[in-house]
C-alpha cells in the first residue's frame, strides 16, 4: 500500500535461499578481507600475516584472502611437512603460494617431532598426529614473532563443531577468517577466489597419517554433516532433523561429536575461588 | 460520486483517559509544532566511523576530526550531525562499561570544547545526536544525547535504551540498566525522538514516538553484520525495511546512523540512512566503510505524507481501544503466571 505512493516497493525481494548453506561468495570475500585488515592493521597496527599452508583448501582460502587484504609481499606461507606427509600436499601448497604470490617458507618438522617421539616410541598414531600439529603451531608462532606478523587460523566451522582438530594447535592463532564457514561453504568461497581446482576437488585430509581422509575419520561426508550441523545450530532437535529426512546414523554421528567436544571450543577451565575470577566476574572483551 | 468525508469516531471521555494517562498522546503544543514550520528545511549529516575500543579520548578526537571535515566542506555546516550508538567507546565493552561511561553533563562539556576547536569561525551553533555509555551516579545506561553545541544549557534530551538485547551475541542487560521512557522533544530543527538500535526493532516504539509528535526519529545503532547469502548482509536489508515501513506508517523522517568496524570478529554494518515520510530512501551510506552522508529534508513532507496516508490519525482514533488491549494483556499475564505456578 504505502509503496505505491512513490512507485517503489517497501519490501525487497529477499526470500529464503534455496540452499541454506549457500553464500554470496563475493560478499563473503569483501567481508573477510575487511575483517583481516581491521584485525591486523587497524586494531593491532601490524602489517604481516603468517599462515601454515597445508596444501588443503582451508589454508588456501585463507592465503588468498590475506594476500588480498595485505598484499602478497606481506604474507608468509609456511609449509611444514613431516617425514610421512604427502608429497602431493607439499606440491599443492606450492601451487597456492605460486598463484597468490605470497612468500614461501618450508620448515621440515621431522627433526623436532622425532626428537621428542624418540622418547615415546610407543606413542599411538593419534598422539603422533597431535605432536605434529602442536609443533606446527610452535613454528607458526615463532615465524610470526620473527617478522612481527600475526599467525592466522585456518580451521573451518565443520571441524570446529565436530571437534576434528588438535586443541591448542589448529585453533590457537588469535584470528581466523573462516571459523564461521562450514566446509562446504569454504569450497564455495574457494571456487570464487580461484583456488586451483585440484585443491578444491580433492578429498579433505589432515594428512597426519598416510592415506587419511577427513570423511573416513568422521564417518560422514561434509555435504551431509554440514546440513545437519546447520539445523542443530539453528536449534532444531535430533527428532526435528530426522523428520526432515536425514539418516538416523548420520544425525547420531554429528550429534555425538558435537556433544562430546564442547570443551574443545573453550579456553581452559579455571577453578573459581574469588569474586574477581577472570572471564567469570571480570569481563572484558578480547579487543578491549 | 459523493466525496467521502472522514468523521472522527465519537469517543467518551473515559475511553480517552487511558492513553492520556499512559502519556501516549502528544500534547497540543507538540502536535502544533508539526504545522508551525511547514516549510522548514533541515540539513542532516550522518557520520559513521569505527571507534577505537575503550578509548574515549581517541574517539572524541575522531569526532572532532569529523566535525572539522564537515566544517571545511563547501556545502556548509549541517543543522544536525548524527553519530552512531556507543561510538565513543565501541559497542562490546562488557564490564568495561563503567570505565568508558560519561555523565551527560561531561559529554556536553567535552563536545562543546571539541565543537569550538573543530568549527572555529565557521558556525556558532549546531546540534548533534550521539550514542555513548552514560554514567548517572553509578547507574549505567546505553544512551544517546541530543545536544545543541555552541549554546549554554545545550542538553535537550538524553534517551536511555529500553530494549537491551541479551541473547545470541548480545549481553547488554548484564552490564547496563534499561531506560524507562520514549519521549519526543522540541529542537530548533523540528520535534524529535531518539530510539537506539533494538528500540526501533519494536514497532510499538516508533508508534509511541509518532504519537508524541516526532517529525524526525533519530536512530543511533550498532548492528553486527550477519547473513551473507545475498549481495549485502541480511541485517542491512532488515534495517532498510524497518526504517522504511516505520517512516511510511507514521509519516516521519528516520535518520539512522550505524557504527562500523570489527569488534572481536563481529563486524558492524553502517549503512547510515535517511528515510522520508513516504517510506522513501533519501540517502544511504556504504555498510562497511567510514562515511558522512548528507541530505537536506523539508519538514513539510511530514504534513503532506500524513495527509496522503492518515495512518497516524487513524491510530489516534483507535488509541483508546488499543490502550485497553494493552491493559488487558498486562492484567492477564500475572494471572497466567499464577496458574502456571499453581498447576
Amino acid at each position: 500500500m504505502t509503496g505505491e505512493r512513490n512507485g517503489s516497493p517497501i519490501f525487497y525481494p529477499v526470500g529464503a535461499p534455496a540452499d541454506p548453506l549457500r553464500l554470496d561468495p563475493a560478499l563473503v570475500e569483501r567481508w573477510l578481507v575487511a575483517f583481516l585488515k581491521d584485525e591486523i592493521v587497524r586494531r593491532r597496527g601490524m602489517a604481516k600475516a603468517v599462515i601454515g599452508i597445508s596444501g588443503g583448501v582451508d589454508s588456501a582460502v585463507v592465503a588468498f584472502l590475506c594476500a588480498k587484504a595485505l598484499g602478497p609481499n606481506s604474507v608468509i606461507g609456511v609449509r611444514m611437512p613431516y617425514a610421512t606427509s604427502s608429497k602431493q600436499s607439499l606440491g599443492h601448497g606450492g601451487l597456492v603460494i605460486a598463484q597468490t604470490g605470497i612468500k614461501d617458507l618450508v620448515v621440515n618438522i621431522s627433526d623436532a617431532v622425532d626428537g621428542y617421539l624418540r622418547l615415546e616410541p610407543d606413542a599411538s598414531q593419534r598422539r603422533r598426529g597431535n605432536v605434529m600439529a602442536r609443533v606446527r603451531m610452535v613454528v607458526l608462532f615463532d615465524q610470526a614473532a620473527k617478522c612481527a606478523g600475526l599467525p592466522i587460523g585456518t580451521g573451518n566451522k565443520s571441524e570446529r563443531m565436530l571437534g576434528y582438530f588438535t586443541w591448542h594447535a589448529d585453533d590457537s592463532p588469535p584470528i581466523n577468517p573462516i571459523g564461521d564457514l562450514f566446509k562446504t561453504q569454504v569450497w564455495q568461497l574457494a571456487k570464487h577466489l580461484g583456488v586451483p581446482r585440484v585443491i578444491v576437488e580433492k578429498p579433505a585430509t589432515a594428512d597426519l597419517i598416510r592415506g587419511q581422509t577427513d570423511e573416513d575419520d568422521l564417518g560422514i561426508s561434509y555435504e551431509r554433516a554440514d546440513r545437519i550441523l546447520h539445523l542443530l545450530l539453528r536449534g532444531y532437535t535430533g527428532a526435528d532433523i530426522l523428520d526432515r529426512g536425514f539418516e538416523r546414523a548420520d544425525v547420531e554421528i554429528v550429534s555425538a561429536k558435537v556433544n562430546a567436544t564442547h570443551w574443545k571450543r573453550h579456553l581452559p577451565t579455571n577453578a573459581v575461588v574469588s569474586e574477581t575470577a577472570i572471564n567469570e566476574f571480570y569481563l572484558r572483551p578480547v579487543d578491549y | 460520486m459523493k466525496k467521502k468525508t472522514r468523521v472522527a469516531k465519537p469517543v467518551s471521555s473515559d475511553r480517552l483517559s487511558a492513553p492520556r494517562a499512559l502519556g501516549l498522546l502528544a500534547s497540543p503544543r507538540a502536535n502544533g509544532s508539526v504545522l508551525r514550520k511547514p516549510g522548514q528545511t533541515v540539513s542532516l549529516a550522518l557520520a559513521q566511523f569505527a571507534p577505537r575500543k575503550g578509548d574515549v579520548e581517541a574517539n572524541l578526537r575522531t569526532v572532532e576530526g569529523i566535525l572539522a571535515s564537515i566544517a571545511a566542506e563547501a556545502a556548509g555546516f549541517p543543522d544536525v550531525v548524527v553519530f552512531p550508538e556507543t561510538c565513543l567507546s565501541g559497542y562490546f565493552v562488557e564490564g568495561g562499561a563503567r570505565e568508558v561511561a560519561l555523565s551527560a553533563r561531561e559529554l556536553d562539556r567535552r563536545l562543546q570544547k571539541i565543537a569550538r576547536a573543530a568549527c572555529a569561525g565557521k558556525r556558532t551553533s549546531f546540534d548533534v545526536v550521539i550514542g555513548f555509555y552514560e554514567d548517572d551516579g553509578g547507574k549505567l545506561y546505553n544512551s544517546a544525547a541530543y545536544l545543541t553545541l555552541g549554546k549554554a544549557g545545550s542538553i535537550r534530551h538524553v534517551h536511555r535504551k529500553l530494549f537491551l538485547p541479551t541473547y545470541g551475541i548480545f549481553d547488554e542487560e548484564r552490564f547496563v540498566s534499561r531506560g524507562r521512557s520514549i519521549s519526543a522533544f522540541d529542537t530548533p530543527h523540528g520535534r524529535a525522538c531518539i530510539l537506539i538500535c533494538e528500540d526501533a526493532c519494536h514497532a510499538v516504539s516508533l508508534t509511541v514516538a509518532a504519537l508524541r509528535g516526532a517529525q524526525i526519529i533519530y536512530i543511533p545503532s550498532a548492528s553486527p553484520g550477519r547473513g551473507l547469502e545475498s549481495s549485502e548482509p541480511a541485517n542491512v536489508r532488515l534495517w532498510r525495511d524497518i526504517t522504511r515501513v516505520a517512516a511510511a506508517e507514521h509519516g516521519v523522517f528516520v535518520a539512522y546512523a550505524g557504527l562500523i568496524g570489527f569488534e572481536g570478529g563481529k563486524g558492524f554494518t553502517g549503512a547510515s540512512k535517511i528515510v522520508g515520510p513516504f517510506g522513501d530512501l533519501r540517502i544511504e551510506a556504504p555498510f562497511d566503510s567510514a562515511a558522512i552522508a548528507r541530505a537536506t529534508i523539508s519538514l513539510q513532507d511530514v504534513s503532506v505524507a500524513r495527509a496522503a496516508l492518515p495512518a497516524l490519525g487513524d491510530l489516534e482514533s483507535n488509541l483508546a481501544e488499543f490502550s485497553a488491549m494493552f491493559e488487558q494483556e498486562m492484567i492477564r499475564r500475572p494471572e497466567r503466571r499464577g496458574r502456571h505456578v499453581n498447576s
